[in-house]
């Protein structure tokens, strides 16, 4: 059982990344990544509520009708994400306003339903909170990846901070534009699974 | 029942035999995503409730719409007020910032002493004391016809701030202009916006350009001349020109758009 449970954990890291291979939560994956400030705090947010999302769904399972257990997974996560966007916009206001769409996005956000669907429906709920935080922590990585990339060549900042020292740009060197635009998201997106996929073989389609 | 059988959860194949298969023969998908299809007949009646029924599944979805409503009812409840404090806070500390003011630690305290008045303009373009609660939707009183004005008060000197609002490229964006006494100068101003592109749109927020506003030229003649245009299109030796964000066309012609409609409604102020 702790081994199941260390997988679960484990898994979606790597070999099972919900972006990666389940390609899951691309269209978030490409919306915030133009800044690498936004796109932890999304890959963070999606992580808590992923995890919550997935005890609530899996200590409801037995109980839940199946006619209309999409439409009570899609509750969950709402009510969730309404009120821990209320919290924080009553303790930590600064940050839901940077948040501001952000919150909105994470319902609509396709690793949650994902994750409800095939993991929490069938699991107790300590798998399902290690499976929420692994998806989530995956989901982060690849966002902060993709999102260090164009920021650093978009912007040729980290963090909002210059990092491209002055005398490249008076040396004519320029940002890339075309890095903050959304497509270059998705082929860095492309990238990263190509590289995934030469490290794990055995996820390679023939 | 001599074999048992499983369902892939991704494609639908069955596969029939002891146990799951390694990988799925149509989609690949590894054994873990196989679950076992029992029989309708072969499993015994569940005890308890049939949660397949109508009834159940009415109740079940009646019961939850209750309990959420509730939920979602006591948490707004419980934290609005420290929400609307916090609004008011945010409004103040946008104000001033349009006065170079950023980032203040104590917000009410300041507001209080730099904002001397927070006014109305007549038509005849005089100012007259608003005796209203402090307002944080500046869209709606402008809707209405009220126009603030914000008198304020910086090393003896006096300022005003205007709240303006309009659209930028994904929704409503807004922003305070402060205006040097002489009511035709630039001081200060402040942009947000409630969902631009990060990096793009989203930098009419930065002071980087804000910071290109101070020192410019409101009015000429009779009309509203200060005015955004496509980045590195301003004319340098102009009075009234300035370059938007570079890469946020749309964004940018929203900012100069909501100067515009904005000021204009303000001439009889800024002329007088």
């Amino acid at each position: 059982m702790a081994n199941k449970n260390n997988e679960a954990l484990k898994q979606p890291m790597w070999v099972n990344n919900p972006v990666l291979v389940q390609i899951l939560g691309i269209c978030s994956a490409l919306a915030v990544t133009a800044q690498l400030k936004p796109a932890i705090v999304m890959g963070l947010s999606v992580t808590i509520i992923v995890a919550m999302a997935n005890v609530i769904i899996s200590l409801l399972r037995n109980t839940i009708p199946n006619r209309i257990r999409i439409i009570i997974q899609l509750v969950v996560v709402a009510a969730l994400v309404t009120i821990v966007s209320e919290i924080l916009k009553a303790f930590a206001y600064d940050v839901s306003v940077q948040l501001s769409v952000y919150v909105g996005l994470i319902i609509t956000n396709c690793i949650l339903m994902g994750r409800l669907e095939a993991f929490a429906m069938q699991n107790g709920p300590w798998a399902s909170f290690l499976d929420g935080i692994g998806n989530g922590l995956g989901y982060a990585a690849i966002l902060i990846v993709v999102a260090f990339v164009r920021e650093l060549f978009g912007s040729g900042t980290l963090f909002g901070f210059q990092v491209v020292p002055q005398c490249f740009y008076e040396a004519g060197y320029l940002n890339n534009g075309l890095m903050i635009m959304p497509p270059m998201a998705l082929v860095l997106v492309g990238c990263v699974i190509w590289f995934h996929r030469a490290k794990n073989k055995d996820l390679q389609e023939n | 029942m001599a074999t048992k059988k499983f369902r892939c959860k991704v494609c639908g194949y069955v596969h029939e035999g002891d146990k799951a298969p390694e990988k799925c023969p149509m989609c690949q998908a590894p054994q873990s995503e196989f679950e076992e299809i029992v029989e309708e007949g072969a499993a015994p009646a569940k005890k308890g409730l049939n949660t397949n029924s109508n009834v159940y599944t009415i109740l079940y979805a009646a019961v939850m719409v209750v309990v959420v409503a509730f939920l979602l009812v006591f948490v707004s409840q419980t934290l609005k007020e420290r929400q609307t404090a916090n609004v008011i806070n945010d409004t103040k500390q946008q104000i001033l910032s349009a006065l170079n003011l950023r980032d203040q630690a104590d917000v009410a305290a300041t507001y209080d002493k730099v904002i001397t008045a927070d006014a109305l303009m007549q038509a005849d373009g005089s100012l007259a004391k608003y005796n209203g609660e402090f307002n944080t939707s500046y869209k709606s009183e402008f809707d209405k016809g009220n126009l603030h004005v914000f008198e304020a008060s910086i090393n003896g000197q006096k300022k005003y701030v205007i709240p303006m609002n309009g659209l930028g490229l994904w929704g409503t964006i807004w922003g305070y202009i402060a205006l040097n006494e002489d009511r035709a100068t630039v001081y200060g101003v402040y942009f947000s916006h409630s969902s631009e592109t990060p990096g793009l749109g989203g930098e009419i927020a930065g002071t980087k350009f804000q910071d290109r506003f101070p020192g410019k030229s409101v009015v000429k003649g009779n009309e509203v001349a200060l005015k955004v245009v496509k980045f590195g299109k301003a004319d340098k030796s102009s009075q009234y020109e300035i370059d938007g964000v570079t890469g946020a066309t749309i964004t940018s012609t929203g900012v100069n758009a909501m100067i515009n409609k904005v000021l204009s409604a303000y001439l009889p102020f800024l002329t007088k």
